[in-house]
C-alpha cells in the first residue's frame, strides 16, 4: 500500500539536504511515503509528490510553457531539479571532514527548429519561471504558434531500485566504511605509508514536462566509494586507486566491497614499484576486460553521439550502414543495466532510456540520439539526450557503453603477441570528436613479450583514430565485464556520470607513449 | 530580438555583506566555534552562431552560498544556492550539528587574521564599466560576423561546418570570516571563439581559436579570431604521425600553460604533506634549468587571476615560485602549512608570467634544425607522485627551419624532473588572453612516440 502525504515547497526546501547531519533530519519527501516496488516511481514516490516539492501544480507549467512559446518556437520543455550530494573523507586515519551542497532550479529551453533558447532560475515563484520562459522564447521571434498540450504522465521501469534512500543514511554509518578501508589498507602491505578515503552519495530529483503534453519526474540516486593510497621503497613513492560507484544504496559498500576496494588499490600501488615503461612507437595493445571499454567511449561512442554527425564534423557522420570492423564486434550503449552507474530510468528531455545498438556484427547501425538530432534524420529517439543539472541544456551523451562478447579467448590474445603491452587500469581519456583523434592513459599494465605477460608499466598514453582503431580490433574474448569505476564524461562544459565495459579486446596497431632506445 | 535581462532585484555586494554576517552569526550562535561565509552571483550569456544562423544562446544566473563550519577543531564545508534566510536557518544548524561527527583534528581553523590583506582598497581594474552597454544585437553581431569570415575559409576548401561564440559574464561575490576578515570581489568578462571542421582526403581537421579579457575592448576583432581558426585547421592538412625518435620540442605559446599546470599540482601542499608529490624535499634546489621562471602576480592591472585575497582570505602576494630553475616555494593553503610548519602563502596561483627571451616563435622555429612544433595537447596525464608523463600531441614537423610536415596521433613521454632541465629557450612572445602568459617554449630531446 502507499500512503502519500503532501508537503508544501516551503517544507521541502527547509530540509535542503544536509543528509551529512545524521539521521535524525529526515527530508520531507520521504516522510510519510512508503517505500514500495513501484516500477516508475522508485520509494514510492508519486507524481503529486514532486509537483508538491517543487510547489507547482499543471496549470502553472503549462502556463510557463506557454510563455515559452510565446515568440513562435516549437517546443518548450521545463527540467525541475532537487539535487542533494553529500561526502565525507579520511586521511592521515582520520575522518575530520565533511562537504555538502544543495541545488534547486528550473531549466526551460526553447527549440525553433534546430535552434535553441536555454535559461534558467533558482527562484520557483510564477513570475520568475514565467520571465526565465520568456528569456528562452526569445530565440524565435514572431507571435505563437504551437499550442501546449495537456499534460499526461509518462512512466518508466525502475533500473536502479534502492532499499534505503540516501537521505535516512546518517555520516555516522558512513564512518565506520572509512574507517574499515583505511585499517585494511595499511594491514595488506607495510610499503602504504599514506591512504585517503572518500565517501560520496547525491540524489537527484526532477520533474519534467513539455509541450507535447509529456509530464513525468525521476529518483536518480547514486554512491562512489574509493581510495587512494601512497607506497614508499626504497626512497621511491607511489600513488595508485580503486573505487566503486553506482546508483545504488549504502548495501552496494559489503564488507566484501570494502575489502575488494582495499586489496585492488594496495595491489596496484605496490606493483607500480616494479613498473617499466614500454618501448616509443605503435605495437599491438590488449584491452583486458572491464575498463577498458574506455576505448569504446572515446573511440566511437563520442563521434556516434548525433550532434557532431548532424553538423556534418565526425569522422562517422557518412558511415551509418557500412561496415566498420570485423564481424564479431558489437557495440551498445545502454541506459538498462541495473544499479549501473551511466544508467537512467529517462533521460533528461523525457524519453524512454534504450539499449542502444551503435555497431551489429560490424556495421554501424544507429547514432545517439537527443531530441535535435533524432528530429534531423527522422528517427525515434533514443534516450541519449542527458544534461548535467538544471543549468544546462541536453546534448547526446553515452550512457553504459560496452562491446559484446566474441568468439576468442583471453589466453590465445595474449600468446598471439610478439611485443606489445595489456592495457589494465586508466586515468582517463579524451577524443577530439569530430576528427576522431582519442587518447587514454594507462595507469598500470603489462608488457607482452614472446606471447606471455612479464614486466608491469605504468604511465603510458595510447592515441589513434576512432575508425582505425576499429577496424584493427582483431580478436575480442568472451569474457565481457563492466567497469564499476566512478566515471564521469565531460562534454561541452557538462559532466554526467557514465559507465563502460568490453571483454578482453586486441588491437593489431596503436601508438604507445613510450621510452626510445 | 531583444533578450530581458533576469534581473529580479538582484542583492548588491552591501546586502550579500549583511546576510554572510547574519549567517556567520548564526553558525556561532548554532554552535560553531568559527565561520567563513561567502556569497556570490554570477551572469552570463552565450550566444552560439553556425551558418549564419543562431545556434544557441543561453542566458544564466546563478546565486551561491558557501559555508565553512569550524566546531571544536572539526571541520564541514556547505553550499547551497538557495539564499532565503528561512531556510539558511534550517541549513547552517543541520551543518554545525553534522560537524559535531567529525574527528577533531587541531590544525582546522580560520587563518590566522596576520594572513589577511591590509590594503583591499587597490583597483586591480577587473571590471568592463562599459559592460552594461552590451546589447543582444551586438552580440549576436559578432558572432555572425565571426562565423561568416570562418566560413570562408579559402578557396578550394571544403568546410563542413564552422560556429562562432560570444559570451560575456559578471560576477559579484563577498567573504567574510568570524575572525575579522571581510573582502568582496567584482570582475566582468567577455570572451570569443570560432571553430571549423574541413574535409581533407577523408579526414575531417578540425580547429579553433579562442581570446577572452576583462574588457571589451581588449578582445581581438573579429577577423583575427576567424584567421587564427582557419589557420589552425589548414595547418592540419595531411598530417600523419612521423617516426619515434628524440626531436627538440616547441610549445606554442597557446598550448604553454598545459606543462606548467603540471608542474602546479606537486607543489601544492597538500601533496607535500600527503608524500604525493616527486618535488618534495626540493626548496631552493635546481628543477629545471636557468631558463625557467615562473611568477605568481595577483596584481596585473585587467588580469583574468588578478586578486587581492584567495579562496580563504589569505592576501595574495607577488612571489617567485621558479626562479632561474631554482624552486622558491610551495603553494601552501593554510590547513596543510599548519601541518607542515609552514606559512600559508595561498595553494591557488594567480596570474603566471615567466622570464622571457628574444626571439618569437618564427625565429625561434627558423633557427631550428629538427624539431616538432607541439600546437595542441590530447589527454595524456603527468603522475605528481613520480614526475613521469605521457601526453597526446599534434603539430608541425619542421626541418632545416621550416615546417615540413603536419604531424598527430604521436605522444610525448618522459618525466618532468628531467624535462624542465630541457627547457633551453623560451620565447618573447607571452600569450595574452589567458591567466598564464606563456611564451613559446623550447625543450632539447624530447621522446616523441609515432611510426
Amino acid at each position: 500500500m502507499l500512503m502519500k502525504k503532501s508537503f508544501n515547497r516551503r517544507d521541502f526546501l527547509r530540509t535542503g539536504g544536509i543528509a551529512v547531519a545524521g539521521a535524525y533530519v529526515l527530508p520531507s519527501m520521504l516522510s510519510g511515503c512508503m517505500r514500495g516496488p513501484k516500477a516508475s516511481s522508485p520509494l514510492g514516490y508519486q507524481l503529486s509528490d514532486y509537483l508538491n516539492h517543487f510547489g507547482v501544480s499543471r496549470r502553472t507549467i503549462m502556463d510557463v510553457i506557454a510563455e515559452g512559446l510565446s515568440k513562435g518556437g516549437d517546443y518548450c520543455d521545463l527540467y525541475f531539479q532537487h539535487s542533494l550530494n553529500n561526502s565525507v573523507a579520511l586521511e592521515d586515519n582520520s575522518v575530520n571532514r565533511a562537504y555538502s551542497n544543495v541545488s534547486f532550479g528550473l531549466g526551460i529551453r526553447v527549440l525553433d527548429g534546430e535552434q535553441t533558447g536555454y535559461s534558467y532560475t533558482e527562484d520557483l515563484s510564477p513570475a520568475s519561471m514565467k520571465s526565465a520562459a520568456r528569456t528562452a522564447a526569445n530565440i524565435a521571434d514572431s507571435g505563437a504558434r504551437v499550442k501546449v498540450m495537456p499534460l499526461s504522465e509518462r512512466t518508466f521501469q525502475n533500473f536502479y531500485p534502492i532499499s534505503t534512500p540516501w537521505e535516512e543514511v546518517s555520516i555516522n554509518s558512513k564512518i565506520p566504511l572509512l574507517q574499515a578501508i583505511n585499517e585494511k589498507t595499511f594491514s595488506l602491505d607495510p610499503r602504504i605509508i599514506k591512504t585517503t578515503v572518500s565517501f560520496s552519495d547525491s540524489t537527484s530529483y526532477v520533474l519534467f514536462a513539455n509541450s507535447e503534453g509529456v509530464i513525468a519526474c525521476d529518483y536518480q540516486p547514486m554512491g562512489s566509494l574509493g581510495t587512494s593510497c601512497v607506497a614508499e621503497q626504497n626512497g621511491r613513492t607511489e600513488q595508485n586507486g580503486y573505487n566503486i560507484s553506482a546508483r545504488d544504496d549504502i548495501e552496494l559498500f559489503s564488507d566484501f566491497n570494502l575489502n575488494r576496494i582495499a586489496r585492488e588499490a594496495v595491489e596496484s600501488t605496490v606493483l607500480l614499484f616494479d613498473a617499466v615503461m614500454p618501448r616509443a612507437g605503435q605495437m599491438p595493445v590488449v584491452l583486458a576486460a572491464g575498463s577498458s571499454g574506455i576505448l569504446l567511449h572515446e573511440a566511437i561512442g563520442h563521434g556516434m553521439e548525433a550532434d557532431f554527425n548532424r553538423r556534418g564534423e565526425s569522422i562517422f557522420s557518412d558511415k551509418i550502414g557500412k561496415k566498420v570492423a570485423e564481424s564479431f564486434v558489437t557495440i551498445v550503449d545502454d541506459g538498462t543495466v541495473p544499479n549501473m552507474r551511466g544508467s537512467i530510468n529517462m533521460d533528461d528531455e523525457g524519453n524512454q532510456t534504450q539499449k542502444t545498438h551503435m555497431v551489429v556484427d560490424g556495421i554501424l547501425t544507429s547514432y545517439l540520439h537527443d531530441r535535435i538530432s533524432s528530429r534531423h534524420y527522422g528517427v525515434d529517439p533514443t534516450g541519449n539526450g542527458r544534461r548535467e543539472s538544471f543549468r544546462h541544456m541536453p546534448l547526446p551523451r553515452m550512457r553504459n557503453t560496452y562491446m559484446l562478447n566474441g568468439p576468442h579467448e583471453k589466453q590465445e590474445i595474449i600468446e598471439s603477441v610478439k611485443y606489445g603491452i595489456l592495457a589494465e587500469t586508466f586515468t582517463g581519456g579524451q577524443v577530439k570528436i569530430g576528427p576522431g583523434d582519442f587518447t587514454f592513459y594507462i595507469k598500470q599494465g603489462y608488457l607482452i613479450e614472446e606471447g606471455k605477460i612479464t614486466n608491469p608499466i605504468k604511465d603510458v598514453n595510447i592515441i589513434g583514430n576512432g575508425p582505425k582503431v576499429l577496424e584493427d580490433i582483431v580478436m575480442v574474448a568472451n569474457d565481457l565485464e563492466m567497469s564499476e569505476g566512478g566515471w564521469t564524461c565531460g562534454k561541452a562544459g557538462q559532466g554526467v556520470p557514465a559507465s563502460m565495459g568490453q571483454p578482453t579486446v586486441k588491437v593489431s596497431s596503436i601508438t604507445v607513449g613510450g621510452r626510445n632506445v | 530580438m531583444i533578450f530581458s535581462l533576469l534581473t529580479h532585484n538582484p542583492m548588491n555586494n552591501k546586502e550579500r555583506m549583511e546576510l554572510a554576517k547574519w549567517a556567520s552569526d548564526f553558525a556561532l550562535k548554532s554552535g560553531a566555534s568559527e565561520a567563513a561565509v561567502a556569497i556570490s552571483r554570477s551572469r552570463s550569456v552565450q550566444v552560439e552562431v553556425r551558418e549564419q544562423r543562431i545556434e544557441t544562446i543561453r542566458e544564466s544566473t546563478e546565486n551561491n552560498l558557501s559555508l565553512q563550519i569550524y566546531r571544536d577543531n572539526k571541520y564541514s564545508s556547505h553550499s547551497t544556492n538557495n539564499l532565503q534566510k528561512r531556510q539558511l536557518e534550517r541549513f547552517i544548524s543541520e551543518a554545525v550539528e553534522a560537524t559535531a561527527y567529525l574527528s577533531p583534528d587541531e590544525d582546522r581553523s580560520l587563518p590566522d587574521p596576520s594572513l589577511y590583506p591590509d590594503d583591499l582598497s587597490i583597483d586591480l581594474g577587473l571590471v568592463d564599466p562599459r559592460h552594461g552597454e552590451v546589447s543582444p544585437e551586438s552580440r549576436i553581431q559578432r558572432a555572425m560576423e565571426t562565423e561568416q569570415l570562418v566560413r570562408e575559409a579559402g578557396e578550394g576548401v571544403e568546410v563542413l561546418s564552422a560556429t562562432a561564440r560570444f559570451n560575456d559574464s559578471t560576477s559579484e561575490s563577498v567573504r567574510l570570516h568570524s575572525n575579522g576578515f571581510m573582502g568582496e570581489q567584482a570582475s566582468t568578462y567577455f570572451g570569443t571563439s570560432a571553430s571549423l571542421s574541413i574535409m581533407d582526403k577523408g579526414a575531417r581537421p578540425a580547429g579553433f581559436s579562442s581570446a577572452g579579457g576583462r574588457f571589451l575592448d581588449t578582445l581581438p576583432p573579429a577577423a583575427e579570431i576567424a584567421k587564427e581558426a582557419i589557420e589552425s585547421t589548414l595547418m592540419q592538412r595531411g598530417q600523419t604521425p612521423v617516426a619515434s625518435g628524440r626531436y627538440n620540442m616547441i610549445i606554442d605559446n597557446r598550448v604553454g600553460s598545459n606543462l606548467l599546470f603540471r608542474l602546479f599540482q606537486p607543489l601544492n601542499a597538500r601533496n607535500i604533506q600527503q608524500r604525493n608529490s616527486f618535488l618534495a624535499g626540493m626548496i631552493d634546489q635546481p628543477i629545471g634549468s636557468e631558463k625557467l621562471t615562473v611568477i605568481d602576480d595577483p596584481f596585473i592591472k585587467g588580469g583574468l587571476a588578478s586578486r587581492l585575497f584567495d579562496s580563504e582570505g589569505i592576501a595574495a602576494r607577488k612571489r617567485a615560485i621558479v626562479e632561474n630553475g631554482v624552486l622558491r616555494t610551495y603553494l601552501i593553503d593554510n590547513y596543510y602549512g599548519r601541518k607542515l610548519g609552514m606559512t600559508p602563502n595561498s595553494a591557488s596561483t594567480s596570474n603566471i608570467i615567466m622570464a622571457y627571451g628574444n626571439r618569437n616563435q618564427e625565429q625561434i622555429i627558423a633557427a631550428q634544425d629538427k624539431a616538432i612544433l607541439v600546437n595542441s595537447f590530447i589527454g595524456g596525464n603527468a603522475n605528481a607522485t613520480t614526475g613521469d608523463f605521457s601526453l597526446g600531441i599534434a603539430g608541425q614537423l619542421i626541418e632545416k627551419g621550416k615546417v615540413v610536415q603536419a604531424v598527430f596521433e604521436m605522444n610525448i613521454s618522459g618525466n618532468m624532473k628531467e624535462l624542465w632541465h630541457q627547457l633551453i629557450e623560451t620565447g618573447n612572445d607571452p600569450y595574452q588572453y589567458s591567466s598564464v602568459y606563456s611564451p613559446t617554449m623550447v625543450f632539447r630531446d624530447v621522446d616523441f612516440s609515432g611510426l
